[in-house]
């Protein structure tokens, strides 16, 4: 309940703040926000188009916040949503002649697979070296950017006489994901996995062991928990959730891969989980904001006339607030709790420890 | 010129949640002594020391120093007041020399900027000389062993001009011969006009050092004595509230087989062995107590013994099964106990309720599991069970285990590892910072674990521990197990002889007891 209230005033404090530069910039803050919440929920369309935003963001906030739980902070996510995107891209235009109740589902699981797998060589480096994967997983974000421009415009570049781009030919009909009325189905299966992830952190004995070795390594030990095999899981899943996004952006929206349609959708995983506070129930709301926030963009740069950017700006505050927690805290003269659960950034740095 | 250096009249101090931490203290300090405050973890001890040092705002109550009322807002008044604090855990910045941490905060300077070394670490010498504080100025901290950080940080209170020095468990953290340096210390101080207030629930330190005892329960004074008016039976039952068996009852042992068997444990820290060859056996229905100064190789053997360290060389052989290294889980189902040397490193989970911590070796198992499904049921019955039967102090099964005092932790851990049918029971330095309530029950429950026909190794750095719980003691020095006795044919003066390295058995001795497999050469 408590981090419900940290978060809430953490977006309040950036709404406000957006709120002080949209008067400072001769706007009122009324109007702006107004269009904002227009262009986010005004009609079905608008809907869609939050739904639409929102749904990688679950994902990739999953991704992170389920990473978080084995304390382990997957920088990565970015690049394991770009290989699930492209891969998805691959099966989805590269496979023929099946229906689309068989090739819809393969393309998200080859997808999830590259995440998975993508993901498992930081988990692997962190167990068997000690290289921490703050680092390694920001390096692997760049072999997945150059790995996927390559292949968006070398073997699997859309060679129709028209294409001059980087980006791969447009996945068959037979891939693509429905959209249920507004609601994008990758937004269902985005949702039903944050109560699978909820399911297997807190009521699975892997979850446990998860939970164990994130709080406390040394006692995982301790109770006989292989520490490494979880947290090479860990990353797995992470990554797979990752890649799974990527593949449901390309399957749902986008319809092929192309360079730039992707970026800062694995980053914004980051905001998403602290603002969730790395609770998966708690990620779905959080991407609905940031999605909301990204589709009425728009609508309000048109109706107020303000420049996009101002989102960036309350985005970038939250994440703000949500970091200075201790901050928060005194405002709402909030005591730290015995025994609250912690979210440990970054733990092993250079010592093993 | 007030009688006291320091009066604190009717402190109440209340916590969110009703809990009355200090109720109408009445506390005093006369200059030049040492005033040991005695109680059990929870007592308030530690409550009433903060406000002193203005950590806390009391809620009712005057403080007086030399007889004059103050407000002490934050330690900074305090330090102003002359008023010193050295903290149960050290704040030094370990990789600053002595000098840089005395002087951090109130740093020498030139100009009113620039740093002046030279004059700080002359007058940190000065210092240490005219209290006879021996210590390197300009050695780094993470170099000095823990007794001379101590040191360090008792200097720096009195840099600061401290004439009443508050000691926090002072030697909780200490080997007994850097408790005795550490009173050496201690009476150098009052007999150059400092005053102490010494925080301790050890009854024995009290009795040696202390010219005045002030004793708290639940938050109240029970009185105040000298040491030539009680004893250990007297100033136990002050502190608990009731007659405490200090001594261990036990029957002699009734050793059955040999349960766990080690040969030729070699472990090595970077390359440098710090267990050497060590073979023990340990028998069903006995206790045998590892007796040794910290640091001579016990927590490595342990580490080995329990699978969280693979050793460079030996064999376990655990209830006639030979065991792999470094695979706790493997031990832990051929029943193995482990009570951890530290209980919140490695036994529990902080923030996980007490019932996730009971399950910790056993959540995958029926009837916590279910396949991959934990049972939520089951946990909450077991953890209501135990707690029970542990007589574990806690506002429910669901609370985290962070908010339990010293001594509810470690019934937590002994509850988990009692709980589970256990063949062989580690049990490394299973009462330290335990109040005496605590470590009577606690060593009541390893002598019943032993009735049952459990091996029991003891890992302790408290003589006391092991002379009272052992039937047989092994020495370790240096990494080598260099003297086996049983437990009634010793007395505290030899052992410590054989701990120091003066002495050792000859090698066919310690080949016939079965702690070495061959003579050296």
């Amino acid at each position: 309940m408590r981090s419900v209230l940290l978060s809430l005033t953490a977006i309040a404090l950036a709404l406000f703040i957006g709120a002080l530069i949209l008067l400072a910039s001769g706007v009122s803050p009324l109007v702006a926000y107004g269009a904002l919440l227009k262009g986010a929920f005004g009609d079905a369309q608008a809907l869609q188009r939050t739904l639409e935003k929102a749904t990688p963001l679950v994902f990739s906030g999953l991704a992170v916040a389920f990473a978080f739980k084995a304390s382990l902070f997957n920088i990565g996510a970015q690049g394991q949503l770009l290989l699930g995107a492209i891969i998805a891209a691959a099966v989805g235009f590269g496979v023929e002649g099946l229906p689309p109740y068989i090739h819809a589902p393969l393309a998200l699981l080859a997808g999830a697979t590259a995440g998975a797998l993508f993901a498992a060589i930081p988990g692997v480096l962190k167990v068997y070296t000690g290289a921490h994967e703050v680092i390694t997983t920001i390096m692997l974000n760049y072999i997945a950017i150059n790995l996927t421009d390559y292949l968006a415009d070398g073997p699997w570049k859309d060679r129709s006489p028209m294409n001059i781009v980087a980006r791969t030919p447009a996945i068959l009909e037979s891939a693509r994901l429905p959209t249920w009325g507004p609601i994008p189905s990758g937004f269902v299966i985005s949702v039903i996995l944050a109560g699978v992830i909820y399911w297997l952190l807190w009521k699975t004995t892997f979850g446990f062991e998860i939970r164990t070795v994130g709080q406390n390594r040394h006692a995982a030990r301790y109770a006989g928990i292989s520490v490494a095999k979880v947290m090479i899981a860990t990353m797995v899943i992470s990554g797979l959730l990752a890649g799974l996004g990527g593949a449901v952006e390309t399957q749902g929206v986008v319809g092929r891969y192309q360079p730039g349609f992707n970026v800062g959708l694995g980053f914004e995983g980051i905001t998403i989980a602290l603002l969730a506070k790395t609770h998966p129930f708690g990620v779905v709301p959080a991407a609905l904001l940031v999605g909301a926030m990204k589709a009425g963009s728009s609508q309000m740069q048109f109706a107020a006339d303000v420049a996009k950017e101002i989102i960036d700006v309350i985005q970038a505050l939250m994440l703000f607030f949500i970091s200075a927690e201790f901050l928060l805290r005194r405002m709402l003269r909030m005591k730290e709790e015995a025994g609250e659960e912690k979210l440990v950034l970054s733990t092993g740095w250079g010592s093993g420890d | 010129m007030s009688e006291y250096v320091l009066e604190a009249r009717g402190i109440t101090k209340r916590f969110p949640g009703g809990v009355v931490a200090n109720d109408h203290v009445d506390f005093n300090l006369r200059p030049g002594e040492i005033h040991a405050l005695l109680g059990e973890n929870g007592a308030g001890k530690t409550t009433l020391m903060n406000i002193i040092y203005g950590l806390y705002q009391p809620d009712e109550g005057q403080i007086f120093v030399d007889g004059r009322p103050v407000v002490i807002r934050s330690p900074h008044d305090a330090i102003r007041l002359g008023i010193g604090m050295v903290h149960q855990h050290f704040m030094l910045v370990p990789v600053f020399t002595v000098t840089e941490n005395i002087i951090l905060g109130a740093e020498v300077v030139r100009f009113g900027i620039v740093l002046d070394l030279p004059r700080a670490r002359q007058q940190v010498l000065e210092l240490s000389r005219r209290y006879g504080l021996e210590v390197d100025p300009d050695a780094l901290v993470e170099d000095l062993p823990v007794g001379v950080q101590q040191r360090v940080e008792i200097l720096k209170a009195l840099y600061r001009d401290a004439r009443i020095l508050i000691l926090d468990e002072p030697t909780a953290v200490l080997t007994p011969q850097e408790v005795e340096e550490l009173f050496a210390v201690m009476r150098q101080l009052r007999d150059r006009g400092v005053s102490i207030i010494f925080i301790t629930h050890k009854l024995k330190e009290v009795l040696a050092i202390a010219d005045r005892i002030t004793v708290m329960r639940r938050g109240k004074v029970v009185g105040t004595t000298t040491p030539d008016q009680v004893d250990e039976q007297k100033l136990a039952a002050m502190m608990v509230g009731r007659e405490v068996v200090l001594e261990v009852q036990k029957t002699p042992a009734k050793p059955g087989p040999v349960v766990l068997d080690i040969r030729d444990l070699r472990v090595e820290e970077n390359g440098v062995p710090v267990v050497k060859d060590v073979s023990l056996q340990v028998r069903a229905g006995e206790i045998l107590g590892i007796a040794g100064v910290q640091g001579n190789g016990q927590t490595e053997l342990a580490e080995a013994l329990t699978g969280l360290r693979r050793p460079q060389k030996g064999t376990l052989v655990l209830d006639g099964k030979s065991m792999p290294f470094n695979n706790a889980r493997i031990l832990i189902e051929n029943g193995l106990g482990h009570i951890p040397e530290d209980r919140q490193k490695h036994g529990l989970v902080l923030p996980f309720s007490i019932a996730d911590n009971l399950v910790l070796c056993t959540y995958y198992k029926p009837p916590f599991a279910r396949g991959w499904q934990r049972q939520p049921q089951a946990i909450l019955e077991n953890a209501e069970r135990l707690i029970e039967q542990f007589d574990i102090r806690a506002a429910g099964p669901m609370v985290p285990v962070a908010t339990l005092s010293g001594g509810n932790q470690q019934k937590v851990i002994v509850a988990r590892e009692f709980s589970r049918p256990i063949r062989f029971l580690l049990a490394n330095q299973p009462t330290r910072g335990l109040d005496v309530g605590s470590i009577e029950y606690i060593h009541r429950r390893i002598v019943e674990m032993r009735d049952q026909g459990v091996a029991v190794l003891l890992i302790s750095a408290e003589l006391d521990e092991i002379m009272s719980l052992s039937d047989r003691i092994a020495v370790m020095y240096e990494g080598e197990i260099v003297a086996v006795f049983d437990a009634d044919k010793v007395d505290k003066a030899t052992l410590g002889m054989y701990m120091a390295g003066a002495r050792r058995q000859g090698d066919d001795e310690l080949v016939a007891a079965g702690v070495r497999t061959q003579t050296r050469a």
